[in-house]
C-alpha cells in the first residue's frame, strides 16, 4: 500500500482541485483530508459521514472557585497573562492559555486543574465517488499540532489495510509547519503543486527544504503555468536541481472555479480536457512508487 | 487604527490586498504595513523598500547547568511539551518544542535551568516611499509563531503608536497564531473568493473573529468566478462587504511578477479607494 | 550488535513503519542471543508535539546500536538521535523486518539520519 501526500507551501496553488481530479481517477484509493485546519475536499467529494471522533489535545487550566484562597500565584507565574482576577475571583482566559500546567503546580490549595480540551473531530465518510475519506475539523483557535494529521493518516491506513486498498491520497496541510511534517512523514511519494509566481516559488523552496529531510520521492505539477513562462522555467531549474520529478504543467483555467462552484472535480467538469492529463500524472506516480 | 488582514483559506488574495492598501494609504497617511505571516512573509516579494534597521529575535529556553542539577526530574515532570528529555544523566532541553512558560526554571529546586534568549526569527524595518514596512522571519526549525507575532506587535507600539493605519498581514487559517496576531487589532478585513471553499474558510474566520468579539468587514476577490453565495452569508451575518476585486487573467500575471495591481488596474483601484473610505469612516467612529 | 525497527508489527513478520516519531512499536533484535524483543509505542498517538523526541528518549533507554527504519527520523529527533552515535539505515518501508534484515545484511539500505 502505497501513500501519496499532495503539498503545495503557498495556499491557492489548486493542490486541493488536484487531490480532488486525482481522487476520482485513482482506483482503490483511501482518501485523507490532512488540511485540518480549514478543510475543504468535502466540498467537492460531498461525503457521507460513517463514522465520529471527538479529538482531545491540549489541556487548558480551570480554577476551582470552590478551592481557591485567592492568593494570587498563579497570576504571578502565569506567562501568558491568561489569569485574571475580577470581582473577587481568579480565573483563566481560556484563549490565552497555553496549557503550560505553571499555575496547577504552583497553586497552594490544588484548586487548579488541566483538563484535556476537545479540539477537534475527526470522521470517516464515503464519498460519492464510493471510495472512503478521513477527514477532520480543528476547533477556533487551536493548536494545529501533527497530532490530529496523524490521527487523519493513521485512520486511513486502517481502513485501506482493512479494504485492501493500493493507496492513500492524502491532500495534505499547507505551509511549513508540524501539521505539513505529520503529513509527510511515512509517505512514498509527495506531490508538489506550484504556480509561476514569486510568492509561490519562495513558498515552493521554504517547503521543499522542509520534505526532503524525509528523502521521499516528490515531483511537481506547475498550476496556472500560461501566466508566466519565464517563472515556469525557474521553477523546471530548481525541480532539476532538487531530483523532482516534474510531471506536469496545467493551463490558468477558469474550470478550477467552475468545477468547484458546482461541486465537481475538473476531471467530472469536463472530462475531454482533463482526463487524459490527471490519468498521465497519475500513471506516472505509480510507476515511481510501485 | 489597527487593522488585520486575514483570511479563512489560503491563497486569497490577504497580502495582495495588504500591500495594495497600504501603499495607497501612504499616498496621504502615515502607514506602516507589517508582515505577521512569519512562516512565510510574502509581502516583501512586492515591496521594494531600503532597509533602515534589523533586530534578531529571541525567546526565552531554559538551558542546563550540569553542575548545579542533581537529575531530580521534576523538570522533566513539570513540562507539558514534551520539550525536557532526560538521556541516562543528561538532561536535554529542545527549544522547538518550548513555549517559554518558565515552569521548569523556576520550579527546579537546583536552580539548574536558568532562562537564556535563543534566536527566534528576525523583524526587518524598511522604508519604500512614504510607506514603512516591518517584516518579521521565523528562522527554519522554529515551530512556533506566536512569540515572534506578539514581539512584532509590541515593535509596532513602540515605533508606530502615531501612525494613521497600522495594517497587518496575517497569517492564513484560523489557529493559534492567527488568533495571536487578530487579539489586538481594531478592526478585521477577511478576504475571500467566492467560490464554495472560499465560502466555507471564510465562516470559519468569521466564526473565530466573532469568539474574539471583533468589527470585521469582507472584501471579494476575483469576483466574476464561483457564484453569489458569499454575499447572501455575508448578508445573513451581517457583515457588510466593501469591495469586489475583478477576476482578471491580467491580474494574475501582474501579480505572478510581484507588480502593484492598484497602479495599473483602474476597476482594482476604484476597489481599493472604496475600501479606504471605509476605514476613514470606522476610525473617525468614537 | 543490537538492532532497533521501527514496525507495525510484533513479529519478523510485521510491516516496518516507515516512520520514526509515531512508529507504532520498536523492535530490537540482539544478534548475540537470536533475540527479537518488542516496545510498544502506540501510546505516541495521544502526542501532540514531539512525538520524534519522545520516541528518541524510548530508544536511547533501549541502547541499540543500528536503527532501521523507512523514512528515516525528522528533524527535532534527529538531533537527538545523533547524539547517541547510533547508525541509521533508511529505505526500509515496504519490507517486513525479516526483509529489512536481510537488506541492511547485505549493504542494501543506504545510511540516513
Amino acid at each position: 500500500m502505497k501513500e501519496i501526500v499532495i503539498i503545495s507551501g503557498k495556499g491557492g496553488t489548486g493542490k486541493t482541485s488536484v487531490a480532488a481530479a486525482l481522487a476520482c481517477i485513482a482506483e482503490k484509493t483511501v482518501l485523507a483530508d490532512c488540511d485540518v485546519d480549514a478543510a475543504d475536499l468535502h466540498l467537492i467529494l460531498k461525503p457521507e459521514i460513517l463514522a465520529r471522533e471527538d479529538f482531545y489535545s491540549g489541556c487548558k487550566a480551570e480554577i476551582d472557585p470552590g478551592k481557591c484562597t485567592s492568593c494570587g500565584q498563579c497570576e504571578q507565574v502565569c506567562r501568558f497573562s491568561a489569569i485574571a482576577h475580577e470581582g473577587g475571583f481568579y480565573h483563566v482566559k481560556a484563549l490565552a492559555c497555553e496549557g503550560c500546567g505553571y499555575c496547577y503546580h504552583a497553586c497552594p490549595a490544588g484548586a487548579i486543574s488541566l483538563p484535556e480540551q476537545k479540539v477537534g473531530e475527526c470522521y470517516v465518510s464515503k464519498t460519492r465517488l464510493g471510495s472512503k475519506l478521513v477527514h477532520a475539523k480543528l476547533g477556533i483557535g487551536a493548536d494545529n499540532s501533527g497530532k490530529l494529521v496523524a490521527k487523519v493518516k493513521k485512520e486511513a491506513k486502517q481502513y485501506a489495510e482493512k479494504e485492501k486498498q493500493d493507496f492513500i491520497l492524502v491532500d495534505g496541510s499547507p505551509g511549513i509547519g508540524c501539521p505539513v511534517i505529520s503529513s509527510l512523514s511515512g509517505a512514498d511519494f509527495v506531490l508538489l503543486v506550484t504556480e509561476p509566481t514569486l510568492t509561490g516559488l519562495s513558498d515552493l523552496k521554504r517547503v521543499w527544504e522542509l520534505a526532503k529531510k524525509f528523502r521521499i520521492p516528490g515531483g511537481c505539477i506547475i498550476n496556472k503555468a500560461d501566466l508566466n513562462p519565464q517563472l515556469v522555467n525557474v521553477i523546471k531549474e530548481f525541480l532539476r536541481d532538487e531530483n523532482l520529478l516534474h510531471l506536469t504543467e496545467l493551463p490558468y483555467d477558469e474550470d478550477f472555479h467552475h468545477a468547484i462552484t458546482l461541486g465537481q472535480s475538473l476531471v467530472e467538469h469536463a472530462a475531454a480536457k482533463w482526463r487524459a492529463q490527471f490519468q498521465n500524472i497519475w500513471h506516472n506516480i505509480k510507476e515511481v512508487t510501485l | 487604527m489597527r487593522i488585520a488582514i486575514a483570511s479563512g483559506k489560503g491563497g486569497t488574495g490577504k497580502t495582495t490586498l495588504a500591500v495594495n492598501l497600504a501603499l495607497r494609504a501612504s499616498e496621504t497617511d502615515h502607514v506602516v504595513l507589517a508582515d505577521l505571516d512569519v512562516e512565510e512573509p510574502n509581502s516583501g516579494i512586492f515591496i521594494q523598500g531600503k532597509l533602515l534597521s534589523e533586530e534578531q529575535k529571541f525567546r526565552p529556553v531554559p538551558v542546563w547547568q550540569k553542575e548545579a542539577c542533581t537529575l531530580c526530574g521534576k523538570c522533566k515532570e513539570v513540562c507539558h511539551y514534551n520539550a525536557i528529555l532526560i538521556l541516562g544523566n543528561e538532561i536535554l532541553v529542545l527549544p522547538e518544542l518550548c513555549h517559554s512558560c518558565h515552569a521548569c526554571s523556576e520550579l527546579c529546586p537546583a536552580g539548574a535551568l536558568p532562562m537564556r534568549n535563543t534566536p527566534l526569527g528576525w523583524l526587518r524595518s524598511y522604508k519604500s516611499g512614504h510607506l514603512d514596512f516591518v517584516e518579521s522571519r521565523l528562522d527554519i526549525g522554529v515551530e512556533m509563531a506566536s512569540p515572534l507575532i506578539r514581539q512584532t506587535l509590541e515593535y509596532l507600539d513602540r515605533n508606530f503608536s502615531e501612525a494613521d493605519y497600522q495594517f497587518l498581514d496575517c497569517p492564513p487559517g484560523t489557529s493559534c497564531s492567527v488568533i495571536t496576531a487578530t487579539k489586538e487589532a481594531d478592526f478585521i478585513i477577511l478576504v475571500t473568493e467566492p467560490t464554495p471553499f472560499g465560502l466555507y474558510d471564510l465562516s470559519l474566520a468569521v466564526e473565530t473573529m466573532q469568539h474574539l468579539a471583533k468589527p470585521m468587514a469582507v472584501v471579494v476577490n476575483r469576483y466574476g468566478i464561483g457564484n453569489d453565495e458569499v454575499f447572501r452569508y455575508c448578508e445573513k451575518q451581517q457583515i457588510p462587504v466593501w469591495a469586489k476585486l475583478p477576476n482578471r487573467r491580467q491580474i494574475a500575471e501582474l501579480y505572478s511578477n510581484g507588480e502593484i495591481l492598484y497602479t495599473r488596474i483602474p476597476d482594482f483601484r476604484a476597489g481599493i479607494n472604496d475600501i479606504l473610505k471605509q476605514l476613514k469612516t470606522q476610525s473617525a467612529q468614537p | 550488535m543490537k538492532i532497533a525497527f521501527t514496525s507495525t508489527g510484533e513479529t519478523w513478520d510485521a510491516m516496518i513503519d516507515p516512520r520514526f516519531g509515531r512508529t507504532e512499536y520498536i523492535l530490537i533484535y540482539d544478534e548475540a542471543s537470536d533475540s527479537l524483543t518488542s516496545y510498544d509505542n502506540r501510546d505516541i498517538i495521544k502526542v501532540q508535539h514531539g512525538a520524534g523526541p519522545q520516541t528518541s528518549q524510548k530508544l536511547f533507554e533501549l541502547a541499540p546500536d543500528i536503527l532501521i527504519t523507512g523514512n528515516g527520523p525528522g528533524g527535532n529527533a534527529s538531533s537527538i538521535l545523533q547524539r547517541m552515535q547510533l547508525k541509521i539505515f533508511v529505505g526500509a518501508g515496504g519490507f517486513t523486518i525479516r526483509q529489512a534484515y536481510d537488506k541492511y545484511k547485505n549493504n542494501q539500505l543506504p545510511q540516513g539520519g
